[in-house]
């Protein structure tokens, strides 16, 4: 299908595809917003959730937070690589990207195996209930991410739509960042 | 305005009807105000053979007064609102009273019980009162109520008094009220509850002392016969 | 021409034109429409003859008749308002009157539609489930809304609350769209200050929901984790709180009522400034008073949880701003006024239904300001002053500005004319059937009468103002029977009208300036933008009307 002539305009000054990243993250915001503030005031009014949040393990979170921030780092790569026009090297580094998505989500479904053995399941009680929803949300995030840097991969594999790269690695950060607001809430304040 | 057709029955009745007065009168005018500017100007400027259009682009300092004054009016306006509806929400809801007397007020799906206390003036001792759906109190007492829901929202409402308040689940939410005028009167269940919302009515009996006094004797024989 | 050689289907259900799109929401909402009408045509006969045999529906459950009235008010403001005021008047006119041939989404617009049909066609699914669809009310407060036990509509709830995300996400991907648009691909030449303000509502409509829906959202998930894995995020029994709902709803709530008006106040704009020949009385004041009133939505919401439990002192910050939102408000519908000064006013049919807005929603905005002081809400709060008055500012917004813009853009849509007649006609029924329903509801509600009660005989006090209630009951049958002559007439013109040409109403704005209706990629060469939207009788061109791509050539002839 032929691009329409609108998308190639760029009145605002910044490209199409951009523009539109920028208002989705500032729609995800809003969402992960709500759901953070309403779990805040909940804690701040339950003191006996600091108990239940000590059963999370602290130590899986940060193997998580460090291989979250090292795919960023891989995404900032590809970025690199597709504004000199190395599609090839591009796919590469989003290939490790796709990686650290992958073992996120494996280390994610360890730590939620151990957590619903041991009887903390989304029901225990309202903490395990925000836990499970605001890290589910975010894991979705990620599979989402991976599945979208897989098929830019593809793409720019082929030296074809570049300026894609950069998009989805500005998605990706995004999904760090919320993160690093998730492990502090979910994991340090006990 | 209110008060004609609904009466008002208690000592903060006729404060919130006058409110609504206030606002009626003030909205009143810039409504029928605007209103009239708006028809006038559809019929001077109707379509007429040989006239054209004048260009008006807005930014005519005599014509946007037009705009600016009644824009400085109404913030005038909005002022005295603003200040009569909190004056009577502080008095409402923000301040209790010293009581003469507790009740206690529990909602659930889809009928209202009422605690009243007993002839000893105290809730919960062995004399109190329960009632379901018929709410008894005297003039001139003050009251506070303590408003609890077992199960979904609710809301206790009573248009006599002008008084409403929602039902909570694990709350107790404690309010007050006056009752000034005897009679028999509508309570509503304001907030949909259900299925039964519109069956959960209760009635509400305003009583004079010696009337209360007789109802509470009654009371406590059916309650005497019953132990 | 290659669209010739497409087949039907593809054509028109699996379309990336933006107008075909439009149009699939015009008509969807249309459909749905005629589902809440009749919703609403089952309660107000079950409210003036209760229990009664009623033709069509039956006799009228308390179960359905809560259910009736819960999905009369979803389906009116999201299944209506949004997708024909935002979605399809949106769709059609963003690209069209910034001189761009499609939206920059074509294919995530399509998708957007489609999301949007799978809810539409959830929630009317959620009637046929066992248990019935849900009964909650449209505001769906927990524990109610949360427990199959309290509701008795286990199903019909989950489904209703899918419906609604899944709708505010086809939304979320539609507003995208349309901001990304606006932005972004507006004609050479036409800066800021030259879009026509209906695009520029659309677009501030769109970022209000796209600021306010989230919240929401992470409520819905919430909510269906409540009702279908037994969560407790809203009960107090397991430490939840079910006044955190009405937060998240009504922070979504209040600014939804101003992305429903202002594309409403948009689309009057545009019809006021054409049919009086008139440039629009301060453009920047429109455009600031709409931003202002924008940002000031984020800070009412409470408004409508005075007497919910929350903190009584709240309510005194609450009242303020909510009544300094009628400051930008009022001064909109002075603007509006002031530019029929010094006009020559046609009334047409669109512009008669614009001028019937400006006139009846000035009535639901005196109205709120009874309920936005908190000492007159205290009695006022869940009366039917309440339902009047937000049907006095949600009908001129989803009934009243809709028929305007479809008369408005009838002949560009479908390149034939509607009949003025039965446009008039149809018209005047409607406004007055319209007031004949609401001001005895405004009445009652002075009376005290509370919503939601599908019968009055349990109230003594209310049982005697029966009269009231046929008469309303009355108004609303006659009105539906007056939509079947707008319905004849939109179809009827629509295949035998008068042609239209390209510019019937003599208007400025580009989508003008192509032929009716425009084909696939709009302009044979793309336009470039000369001057802003509203110059109406300039003293220096010769005609009373001067489209925005006109070349300025024209100035030295004069």
């Amino acid at each position: 299908m032929m691009k329409p002539v609108a998308t190639t305009r760029s009145a605002a000054g910044i490209s199409t595809g951009m523009l539109a990243v920028w208002w989705l993250l500032a729609s995800e915001i809003v969402i992960f917003g709500g759901l953070l503030a309403s779990y805040i005031m909940h804690r701040l009014a339950h003191p006996e959730w600091a108990e239940y949040a000590s059963h999370t393990n602290t130590w899986i979170g940060t193997l998580n937070t460090f291989v979250l921030l090292s795919s960023s780092l891989s995404a900032v790569l590809a970025h690199h690589a597709a504004e000199k026009g190395d599609g090839k090297k591009a796919a590469k580094y989003l290939l490790v990207t796709i990686g650290g998505a992958l073992t996120f989500l494996v280390v994610k479904s360890i730590e939620w195996s151990i957590e619903i053995h041991h009887g903390y399941t989304i029901t225990a009680n309202g903490f395990w209930a925000f836990y499970y929803v605001a890290a589910g949300i975010h894991a979705s995030h990620v599979i989402v991410g991976a599945i979208v840097m897989g098929w830019v991969a593809w793409y720019a594999n082929q030296n074809r739509e570049l300026q894609r790269v950069e998009m989805v690695g500005v998605y990706w950060h995004f999904v760090d960042i919320v993160w690093i607001f998730l492990f502090p809430l979910l994991y340090i304040a006990k | 305005m209110i008060e004609q057709y609904v009466v008002q029955a208690s000592t903060y009745a006729a404060d919130i009807d006058n409110v609504i007065l206030l606002i009626a009168v003030l909205t009143g005018f810039w409504f029928f105000a605007a209103q009239g500017m708006f028809f006038w100007l559809l019929f001077r400027f109707r379509e007429r053979p040989g006239h054209k259009a004048e260009y008006v682009t807005g930014d005519e300092p005599d014509l946007k007064r037009w705009i600016n004054i009644p824009h400085i009016l109404i913030i005038i306006c909005d002022v005295f609102i603003v200040a009569a509806a909190i004056m009577v929400w502080v008095n409402v809801k923000q301040t209790l009273p010293e009581a003469d007397r507790t009740i206690r007020i529990v909602a659930q799906q889809w009928a209202w019980t009422f605690v009243h206390p007993g002839p000893d003036g105290q809730l919960d001792t062995d004399d109190d009162i329960t009632m379901i759906d018929e709410l008894h109190v005297e003039v001139g007492q003050v009251y506070h109520y303590q408003l609890e829901s077992t199960d979904v929202l609710h809301d206790f409402s009573v248009p006599v008094f002008r008084l409403k308040q929602d039902a909570i689940p694990g709350r107790r939410i404690v309010g007050w009220f006056e009752p000034t005028l005897p009679g028999h009167y509508d309570i509503q269940c304001a907030e949909m509850c259900g299925i039964g919302h519109g069956l959960m009515g209760a009635r509400l009996f305003v009583e004079t002392p010696e009337q209360h006094a007789q109802w509470m004797r009654d009371r406590g024989e059916i309650l005497a016969r019953a132990h | 021409m290659a669209s010739q050689n497409e087949n039907f289907f593809l054509k028109y259900f699996w379309s990336t034109d933006h107008k075909i799109i439009a149009l699939q929401y015009m008509f969807t909402g249309m459909a749905m429409a005629l589902i809440g009408g009749y919703f609403a045509y089952a309660f107000r006969m079950q409210l003036a003859f209760p229990g009664a045999e009623i033709p069509l529906v039956g006799v009228v459950t308390p179960h359905e008749y809560n259910a009736f009235v819960t999905n009369h008010g979803t389906i009116m403001i999201f299944w209506v308002a949004m997708p024909v005021l935002i979605a399809a008047f949106g769709n059609y006119l963003i690209p069209l009157m910034i001189g761009a041939d499609d939206m920059v989404f074509p294919r995530l617009n399509r998708l957007s539609y489609q999301i949007f049909l799978l809810s539409a066609i959830i929630l009317v699914a959620s009637f046929f489930v066992p248990g019935g669809g849900f009964g909650g009310a449209w505001t769906a407060y927990p524990p109610l809304s949360a427990d199959g036990a309290y509701n008795l509509t286990p199903l019909g709830a989950s489904m209703w609350v899918t419906a609604v995300a899944l709708e505010f996400v086809a939304f979320l991907m539609g507003g995208i769209n349309f901001i990304t648009t606006a932005m972004n691909s507006r004609a050479p030449g036409m800066k800021a200050f030259d879009v026509p303000i209906v695009i520029w509502f659309i677009v501030i409509a769109s970022i209000l929901f796209m600021a306010s829906v989230g919240p929401l959202i992470a409520g819905a998930i919430m909510l269906l984790f409540d009702q279908q894995i037994g969560t407790g995020y809203f009960d107090a029994r397991t430490g939840g709180d079910p006044v955190l709902y009405q937060h998240l709803f009504w922070f979504f709530g209040h600014p939804e009522v101003y992305v429903v008006l202002l594309p409403a106040l948009g689309i009057v704009a545009e019809i006021i400034t054409v049919f009086s020949r008139k440039k629009l009385f301060a453009y920047k004041i429109v455009l600031y008073t709409a931003i202002a009133t924008g940002v000031l939505s984020f800070f009412v919401w409470a408004h409508h949880q005075f007497i919910a439990g929350i903190d009584p002192r709240m309510a005194n910050i609450f009242t303020v701003t909510t009544v300094l939102i009628s400051i930008p408000i009022a001064e909109m519908c002075f603007v509006y006024i002031a530019t029929l000064y010094g006009g020559s006013i046609r009334f047409t049919v669109p512009m008669l239904w614009a001028l019937a807005f400006m006139a009846e929603f000035l009535i639901g905005g005196v109205t709120g300001i009874f309920l936005g002081a908190s000492g007159a809400d205290i009695y006022f709060h869940d009366t039917y002053f309440v339902l009047a008055h937000f049907h006095y500012t949600f009908f001129p917004i989803a009934i009243i500005a809709v028929f305007a813009g479809i008369t408005y853009w009838f002949p560009k849509m479908f390149g034939r004319m509607m009949s003025e007649t039965a446009g008039k006609v149809h018209f005047w029924i409607t406004i007055l059937t319209f007031n004949g329903i609401f001001i005895p509801l405004f009445v009652l509600g002075a009376w005290g009468q509370h919503r939601r009660i599908y019968s009055y005989e349990h109230f003594p006090d209310l049982w005697e103002l029966q009269p009231l209630r046929i008469f309303a009951t009355t108004c609303l049958v006659i009105m539906l029977l007056a939509q079947v002559i707008f319905l004849v007439n939109f179809f009827v013109s629509m295949l035998r009208g008068k042609k239209a040409g390209n510019n019937p109403w003599r208007a400025n704005t580009l989508e003008w300036t192509v032929p009716s209706p425009p084909p696939h990629g709009n302009f044979e060469t793309l336009p470039v933008v000369h001057r802003g939207p509203y110059e109406y009788s300039h003293p220096d061109h010769d005609e009373d009307f001067w489209p925005q791509d006109a070349a300025p050539a024209a100035e030295s002839a004069s």
